[in-house]
């Protein structure tokens, strides 16, 4: 039965309100503005308002912002504590640690002249200027397939229905999503879209390079005794608990308002399939370095979102026949500065100003657009991803320690510009070894002051979804966890899972694999890291997933 | 007939609710507004009231900042005709609230308010009542379900008893209960073409209305933390820890 849609035509539709999105949607307006042409622009967003389902460290870099918007300080972007300290530190054990002095951190980890900030709270800001330039901006509607046309080129997305139940009927307050069309379509869903992997797969985008690279980062925000608060604080650390094999790194910086932000972000090249980011990340906190700021204070908030890291020798093609990818979507993150809103902001902004000059020139769509990676190669972006490029492969290659030397000889005293490249070709869906193999973890028992269980965190995402719906974290074959990925690997999705989504329930011939996709904050950790690579995330109904506030 | 239909714009249900460092409020900044819950079922009831063919324009009215104007956009997309924004960037408290809407009332010579029994913000539950006093109109409040034939509303209130039946003639006010209906899905289409319409925009000033900041509050407190609880394994400890606490 085929469903009548409404459809509306754009000549720019974005899918995705984070800064790349954003970055694209204000660029293209500006762009229109300076020379007096009319462009529509509409951006859909699965949230349930912009910044909903933003999480991000944050330590920003102002640059891309300060070329998009010069006057954003008068405007009011809350971008309100300014960094006054860096601090970085390995620990050595559960008790141990050693500081850093300053000379011996690589460039990059400097962070002189940037902000720490919500990224949540400026995509809040960034989306009322969108607004007030005239960008339609609707919340609340998840961008649910692309639509090409007969010559195979994107001509727009479909947004998803609502009002479909759990076994896919339509219930009485159906209401089936509409047609975006537009001339050029941009994707800016972030890390691991789910329409941005279709695309890449179908036009091959990734065909030259190396396979992107993941991480999962987990946040927490807490409100500190105003005693203890030193806004503008960013501290960093790596070493326990995970190692070489496991690796990963930790930052704790002090926000405005008495806010600590506190995370792990666990690189999912993860070997060890006991392993879990959540358990790891709680009982990091109580780590004397990272306890004495977090002691007294009370956790408010808690998420986790997949993060992107291959950086340049993983980036794919950009663009495609009607469209492109832009921001975490393509790949933009600067690994060695733990850093990708300054660079997701400028990447949306390239794009934005490619499309709209060839807007002007009267461009139809359905081509595959030049002009946005010409100028992406000829900006400080490229360049800034460039000198970065073998950051993350060497810490692979030659662990934390040596692969950190390496990167302070390539950062400090090459600039990034030693004359080779490291490559790291394995996928991370690939490096688990069997539970047979890897040391089994036992984690302590959260002490609920400053550990806590994976439930009640969950519930401090303030994540929802309408219950009566298809479930949207699709099995390719259901049969999968239980008899393969069970035996082999204990079943790791219980544990890589940071929302509790997964459980493997009944014992013996009941056993079965559980799926509490109401849970869900929109990570897509599941999809990138399942052995089998046989989960897929889907958009569920619009509104539905995280409610982050300040994240 | 003309329904005006108020909508506050309050901090969204899904949010969990921190009370700033300082005691001196909840925190707004940076966290997620929506119409208020209780406003949605009356616009609902409006809207189904207006598809029902027995009221003909639908107007909503707001009051509040500049930010309250996406509240409006929302109530346009339910389906009201005309929105109203009575533009206040202080504090607004309920008699305030009601001095305006029983203002807008007048002017527009509606015949019936719509609005939600209380906002989830401040739970004050007197909005509604305010407003037909200060036009000395009938109330019927906690509505559940609400029939409208030959000048006369007949409402289903829920009351503590059961269910209370109250006919009242117009124009009336009737606050709206959680049972009275499922607000729909507001589809895109609609949600665009309310962005295209134009809001009224109008102050307290130019409705000759007084704020009237009668409420001072002086101190905002969480709950207070649940202390741990203990799990016994036998009915005899239980009963042994019953009896220790003193409880029977």
């Amino acid at each position: 039965m085929s469903i009548e849609r409404d459809v509306m035509e754009y000549d720019v539709v974005i899918v995705g309100a984070g800064p790349s999105g954003l970055g694209a949607a204000i660029r293209l307006k500006q762009m229109a503005a300076d020379a007096g042409q009319e462009l529509n622009v509409c951006l859909v967003e699965k949230g349930s308002e912009v910044g909903a389902h933003i999480l991000s460290g944050a330590v920003f870099e102002p640059r891309a912002l300060q070329e998009l918007i010069p006057d954003w300080k008068e405007k009011g972007a809350p971008l309100r504590a300014a960094v006054t300290g860096d601090e970085m530190h390995m620990l050595r054990s559960a008790e141990s640690s050693y500081k850093f002095p300053n000379w011996m951190v690589p460039k990059t980890m400097h962070n002189e002249g940037n902000y720490v900030i919500s990224l949540g709270n400026l995509c809040r800001w960034l989306g009322e200027q969108a607004e007030a330039m005239g960008v339609e901006v609707y919340p609340g509607f998840a961008a649910q397939e692309v639509l090409f046309n007969d010559a195979g080129a994107v001509v727009g997305v479909q947004v998803g229905d609502l009002g479909v139940s759990a076994n896919g009927e339509h219930k009485p307050d159906f209401a089936p999503g509409m047609e975006l069309r537009a001339k050029y379509t941009l994707f800016a869903e972030g890390c691991r879209g789910h329409l941005g992997k279709r695309l890449i797969r179908q036009f091959k985008l990734d065909a030259e390079v190396d396979p992107q690279h993941y991480g999962i980062g987990l946040k927490e925000v807490w409100e500190v005794p105003a005693e203890k608060h030193k806004p503008g604080l960013v501290v960093h650390g790596a070493g326990w608990p995970l190692d070489d094999a496991n690796p990963g790194g930790w930052f704790l910086y002090h926000a405005e308002d008495q806010k600590v932000f506190v995370g792990l972000i666990v690189d999912l090249s993860y070997e060890n399939p006991w392993l879990s980011p959540f358990d790891e990340f709680q009982r990091l906190k109580h780590h004397p370095v990272l306890k004495a700021h977090l002691e007294g204070g009370k956790r408010i908030s808690y998420g986790a979102r997949a993060l992107a890291k291959g950086g340049f020798n993983s980036l794919p093609q950009m663009v495609f026949p009607g469209g492109a990818l832009i921001g975490c979507d393509l790949g933009t993150m600067n690994f060695s500065k733990i850093k990708g809103s300054h660079t997701a902001l400028k990447s949306g902004m390239i794009a934005g100003e490619a499309f709209a000059g060839a807007l002007f020139k009267g461009a139809e769509g359905g081509d595959a657009l030049q002009a946005y990676p010409e100028a992406f190669k000829a900006s400080w972006l490229w360049d800034e991803l460039y000198r970065s490029r073998n950051w993350g492969p060497a810490m692979h290659k030659f662990g934390t320690l040596f692969g950190g030397a390496f990167n302070y000889i390539d950062q400090n005293i090459f600039g990034g510009k030693l004359p080779f490249t490291l490559h790291d070709r394995r996928p991370d869906h690939a490096t688990l070894k069997t539970a047979a193999e890897a040391k089994k973890i036992e984690y302590p028992k959260p002490d609920n002051i400053l550990s806590f269980d994976k439930l009640s965190s969950v519930f401090l995402s303030s994540t929802n979804h309408e219950e009566d719906q298809p479930v949207h974290l699709k099995l390719a074959d259901p049969s999968i966890p239980i008899a393969k990925n069970l035996p082999k690997y204990a079943e790791p999705a219980q544990r890589y899972c940071p929302a509790g989504v997964y459980e493997v329930v009944g014992e013996g011939e009941d056993q079965r694999f559980q799926i509490n996709a109401q849970n869900c904050v929109h990570c897509k950790t599941c999809d990138i890291k399942d052995p089998a690579q046989n989960i897929t995330w889907v958009a569920p109904e619009g509104n539905g997933g995280p409610n982050y506030a300040g994240m | 007939m003309k329904a005006l239909v108020s909508v506050k714009r309050a901090v969204d249900y899904n949010v969990r609710i921190q009370v700033k460092p300082d005691g001196s409020g909840v925190v707004t900044d940076g966290v997620k507004h929506s119409m208020n819950p209780f406003d949605e079922i009356a616009m609902e009831e409006a809207v189904r009231l207006k598809e029902k063919g027995v009221i003909s324009e639908i107007i909503a009215v707001t009051i509040g900042g500049q930010k309250n104007e996406e509240t409006l956009r929302t109530a346009l997309a339910f389906g009201a005709t005309r929105a109203i924004h009575v533009k206040e960037d202080g504090e607004i408290q309920p008699l305030t609230a009601a001095r305006a809407l029983a203002a807008v009332f007048k002017k527009e010579s509606a015949d019936i308010l719509l609005c939600g029994k209380q906002a989830i913000d401040d739970d004050a539950n007197q909005t509604g009542q305010m407003t037909a006093a200060l036009l000395d109109i009938a109330q019927a409040t906690f509505a559940s379900k609400v029939d409208i034939a030959d000048g006369k509303a007949t409402v289903i209130r829920e009351v503590d008893a059961g269910l209370e039946t109250l006919e009242i003639d117009l124009p009336a006010v009737i606050t709206a209960d959680l049972r009275l209906n499922e607000p729909r899905y507001l589809k895109l289409p609609d949600i665009m073409k309310a962005k295209r319409v134009q809001i009224e925009a109008t102050n307290l000033g130019d409705l000759g209305v007084e704020a009237a900041p009668a409420i001072k509050v002086t101190k905002t407190a969480p709950p207070p933390a649940r202390s741990k609880g203990v799990m016994v394994k036998t009915v005899d400890e239980l009963a042994a820890m019953l009896k220790q606490k003193g409880l029977v």
